[in-house]
């Protein structure tokens, strides 16, 4: 019974004793606190879970964990994280990023992760700047922006988070935003639970340098019309009246109002995020303000074999006929001869 | 009119198989050398191929060559100049010619010496004439009409037949040196037990040179070359990437340690990697990253997680993962990193070989970054120096940087297999789970290394990273003690030459002439100072394998000798290096950067010059 107990957290059991040292009123903070929530009700023992990071404000996020935790270098988290879990497959590895560490600098090790569906958990802290280095444009922000590196505005397309993830053949993608812990903290559950590589854009704030860049959408006043929460086996309704819903109409989305030309909570779409097509996930997770509610919630969650599990089992294989069971042995195998 | 050859019995013969890039060169050289090995002789071989898959047919850039050298008494290098050359076409001449010992045999396939071919090649007319051939033994033999001969009742297409001509080829070398030819045969039947047709095909082209050189008996003098008189025990051939691989493995059994590879792939490098991908029945969990970088990152997350973990790659990789071996060095976490070292910079020669990466491997990294370097000098002890490089990765808890090169990962050498049991034990620095709370950079008095708490052990929960910390591991910005943590680290690597064996000298302890030497140059010096020994020269060789830190006694060794010079593949880079760390002495260089091993000859001249000098 003691070691059912001593799986039993609190979120305070997993605050490090480091002084937690991002800008007063930084999205992170709130991010920090739905991460040590969710890993509380996972019910996993503390000295299983392993921290990984980058560069960036979002990279310090290990050392505010009391859990094993490496602080990479740039945009090499993934790559690192990739090693932790496929050396142990028993850890629950959660790779801290931000939108210039993950999609900038490490991109290439962002789209080989998703792609090889190594089970890690990817919280990608999208502020759409770089903060760390005060102020330049990163690959998500928009199109003519003006930062202290783009003067008279940026002239290259922002990627999307999820179109990214789906295009790298990505099984997991959530979306969520810093200040709505409720949340973040079950995304982060799902996230965690979900087997295979989950990657999680946390809409976050940079106090100092984009301040209020997802006002837009997340503002407490007009969040519940321009945000949609997507809900497994659910109808995509969302207003503050739950008055809109999102219907297809021919192959693109349509936001209707429930009541009006004939339209019923009937033929509202409901969510499968467990759907292997990822058609209506990507244009689910394209969806832009005023056009569309921006979807937060799990978007796309599909199970299916991981990395990690396939090496360990391709060697399990290999050893069970293979006649090297030692190095020795293999230094006797094949061609040898005998001098006496 | 019968004429007997004549039998000549050697010490030492060294033959080349010279072709194009798709003539299967590389793998007549190693058939072989595989027989002579069996045969029980000692060698050493050199395969010397273009980067390009199938270069332009017929051209000297094309050309792809497989040196062997094999003798009776110990062999310590490829060999300068060729007793056999074998060309399959009239570019093999030409990259060739040269190379041949004044007298010795030259066969080649005439027909492939069409006008085109003479003309692709950069002759006239006629090779033979225009390379003033005529004081050599030159067999033109019409290879590629014979296997078509030869195989004519077999149903195989035409390129088929046309591909066994190198079995015909190496069948009438077989016969010159009397082998056996039993070995060959026997890998035909393995290789493609599933195609019975190719297999009868190449040893019937086998038999047929075998045979043809016998009837022509022009092939004289016949070489007769006695089983070297080598230490009892079991041997195999090895190659220097291979060896390495297995350096690794056997590292891993002895700490008993899972092991993991993180590489991308890069020539000559790639051998590491590809053996360890085959070594699931030992475990391995091999990563093909999906860029150099990724290749270190993955290991070193494997190491966080308590591997014993490797990355394999050549100069240009290693560039790409300076970044990453600096967090190695920051998180004092145990990784060896493989740089087989090929001609640079950038793309370089990267199927030549060189040894200019070693100021590379020594600083380049940001900060005060020092990581132990090791450099193998055989084919053989690849296996050695990365068990080696793992031990001091694993005890030391540091990245350790392994430098073999090009001629060490592609030649092979019988190996005198070692016995498991006599290799010592390594023992990781696991850190006590009972030591709570965790400090990362609590040191062992010692050796200053640090303790390795595997995620998953309770209790030991930590964080490590690239910015500078406390002991404790809080991350600190001190001036004092950012100060004490460059020195502490330095002063860990410096105090792994408490664990490192002495220099020892080859040759007298003292003499006129100290020839210095460093990984993979040593067979080419060891041959030049024996030689120049029993010319009566007062010549010995300090051979480096352990570059950083230094053996502890060698200004010792150095102070014995009245000159003392440096020899390496490169501009002189070991040079300066001990012209800063032992600054008392005066070095003297000899250095080639031709992407091509030295040659003895060249050696013994240089170092006979500067013993005249004085």
């Amino acid at each position: 019974m003691d070691d059912l107990k001593l799986t039993k957290y609190i979120p305070k059991d997993f605050k490090s004793d480091q002084e937690v040292r991002w800008c007063p009123g930084c999205g992170d903070h709130a991010i920090l606190s739905a991460v040590q929530k969710a890993l509380a009700e996972l019910g996993i023992p503390k000295e299983k879970f392993a921290f990984i990071s980058g560069i960036g404000c979002s990279s310090r996020f290990p050392y505010y964990m009391d859990t094993y935790g490496f602080h990479g270098i740039h945009g090499r988290a993934a790559a690192i994280a990739s090693g932790v879990k496929v050396a142990n497959p028993e850890l629950s590895v959660w790779q801290m990023t931000g939108d210039g560490d993950a999609l900038a600098i490490g991109g290439n090790h962002f789209i080989h992760v998703v792609r090889r569906n190594i089970d890690i958990n990817i919280i990608l802290f999208n502020n759409e700047i770089y903060g760390l280095t005060k102020g330049q444009y990163s690959p998500t922000s928009s199109k003519g922006i003006i930062t202290k590196t783009s003067p008279y505005g940026t002239v290259e397309e922002p990627f999307s988070v999820g179109e990214l993830v789906i295009g790298a053949k990505g099984r997991f993608f959530a979306r969520t935003v810093d200040t709505n812990v409720a949340l973040s903290t079950q995304i982060y559950i799902e996230a965690a639970r979900h087997k295979g590589t989950s990657v999680i854009e946390a809409l976050q704030n940079c106090v100092i340098f984009n301040d209020g860049i997802h006002d837009t959408i997340a503002a407490r006043d007009v969040r519940e019309d321009r945000t949609i929460i997507l809900k497994q086996g659910e109808p995509m309704i969302f207003g503050k009246n739950n008055d809109k819903g999102l219907i297809l109409e021919g192959l693109k989305l349509k936001v209707v109002n429930i009541g009006e030309n004939g339209i019923t909570d009937k033929d509202i779409l409901v969510h499968d995020s467990q759907e292997e097509n990822p058609g209506i996930h990507y244009m689910l997770a394209n969806m832009k303000y005023p056009q569309y509610p921006v979807a937060l919630g799990v978007i796309r969650a599909v199970p299916g074999p991981t990395y990690e599990a396939a090496v360990a089992d391709q060697i399990e294989t290999v050893r069970k006929n293979a006649k090297i069971k030692s190095v020795s042995d293999l230094l006797m195998s094949g061609s040898t001869w005998k001098v006496d | 009119m019968v004429r007997k050859s004549k039998v000549i019995e050697r010490e030492e013969v060294v033959i080349r198989f010279s072709g194009d890039s798709g003539d299967g060169m590389q793998l007549t050289g190693t058939l072989f050398s595989d027989t002579a090995a069996h045969f029980g002789n000692d060698l050493i071989t050199f395969p010397d191929y273009p980067a390009e898959i199938r270069a332009p047919q017929g051209t000297v850039g094309g050309v792809s060559g497989f040196q062997v050298h094999l003798g009776h008494s110990e062999i310590n290098t490829p060999g300068d100049f060729s007793d056999v050359l074998v060309a399959m076409n009239p570019a093999a001449i030409k990259a060739n010619a040269n190379l041949v010992k004044q007298g010795g045999t030259i066969i080649y396939d005439s027909d492939n010496f069409t006008d085109k071919n003479i003309a692709k090649a950069g002759y006239e007319k006629d090779p033979v004439k225009e390379e003033k051939l005529d004081a050599f033994n030159v067999i033109a033999a019409p290879i590629s009409s014979m296997v078509k001969e030869a195989l004519k009742d077999l149903n195989l297409e035409p390129k088929m037949i046309l591909r066994t001509k190198n079995m015909f080829a190496l069948g009438m070398v077989y016969w010159l040196f009397g082998r056996d030819l039993e070995y060959t045969e026997d890998y035909f039947d393995k290789k493609f037990h599933k195609l019975p047709d190719i297999a009868e095909a190449n040893k019937i082209a086998l038999r047929a040179g075998y045979y043809y050189a016998e009837t022509i008996e022009a092939l004289s003098p016949v070489y007769k070359i006695l089983p070297a008189k080598i230490a009892t025990g079991t041997y195999r051939n090895i190659n220097g990437n291979t060896a390495t691989a297995w350096g690794f493995l056997a590292a891993g059994e002895k700490a008993g340690l899972d092991i993991f590879i993180g590489s991308y792939p890069i020539t000559p490098a790639t051998g590491i990697l590809e053996e360890m991908a085959a070594r699931k029945d030992l475990g391995v969990k091999s990563f093909q990253a999906e860029d150099e970088i990724a290749g270190i990152c993955t290991s070193l997350g494997a190491s966080f997680a308590g591997h014993l973990s490797v990355t394999s790659t050549s100069g240009p990789g290693l560039a790409l993962k300076s970044e990453a071996i600096g967090l190695a060095v920051m998180t004092e976490l145990p990784i060896v990193i493989v740089d087989v070292q090929r001609g640079g910079p950038s793309t370089g020669l990267p199927t030549k070989t060189e040894q200019s990466d070693l100021m590379q491997a020594l600083y380049g990294r940001n900060g005060e970054s020092p990581v132990v370097v090791i450099a193998a000098s055989t084919p053989p002890d690849c296996f050695h120096f990365a068990f080696e490089a793992a031990r001091i990765a694993l005890e030391h808890m540091t990245p350790v940087l392994l430098l073999t090169d090009s001629y060490l990962a592609n030649g092979t050498e019988p190996w005198k297999v070692p016995d498991m049991s006599e290799l010592p034990k390594i023992k990781p620095r696991f850190a006590d789970p009972k030591d709570t709370p965790f400090l990362p950079y609590k040191r062992d008095e010692k050796t200053l290394a640090r303790s390795w708490a595997i995620p998953g052990t309770p209790g030991l929960e930590h964080r490590i990273g690239g910015l500078e910390k406390t002991a404790k591991g809080t991350v600190s910005y001190i001036p004092e003690n950012h100060e004490y943590m460059v020195n502490v680290r330095a002063e860990k690597i410096a105090r792994v030459a408490d664990k490192i064996p002495d220099l020892v000298p080859q040759g007298p302890k003292s003499g006129d002439m100290l020839l210095v030497g460093w990984g993979g140059s040593y067979g080419y010096l060891i041959t030049a100072v024996r030689e120049l020994q029993e010319e009566g020269y007062k010549v010995s060789l300090a051979s480096f394998n352990y570059i950083n830190p230094l053996p502890k006694n060698t200004a010792d060794v150095f102070k014995r000798f009245k000159k003392i010079v440096i020899c390496e593949l490169n501009l002189g880079q070991f040079a300066d290096y001990l012209r800063m760390k032992h600054q008392e002495f005066q070095y003297h260089q000899i250095n080639k950067v031709q992407g091509l091993p030295f040659t003895v000859t060249d050696i013994k001249e240089k170092c006979i010059k500067l013993l005249e000098e004085n």
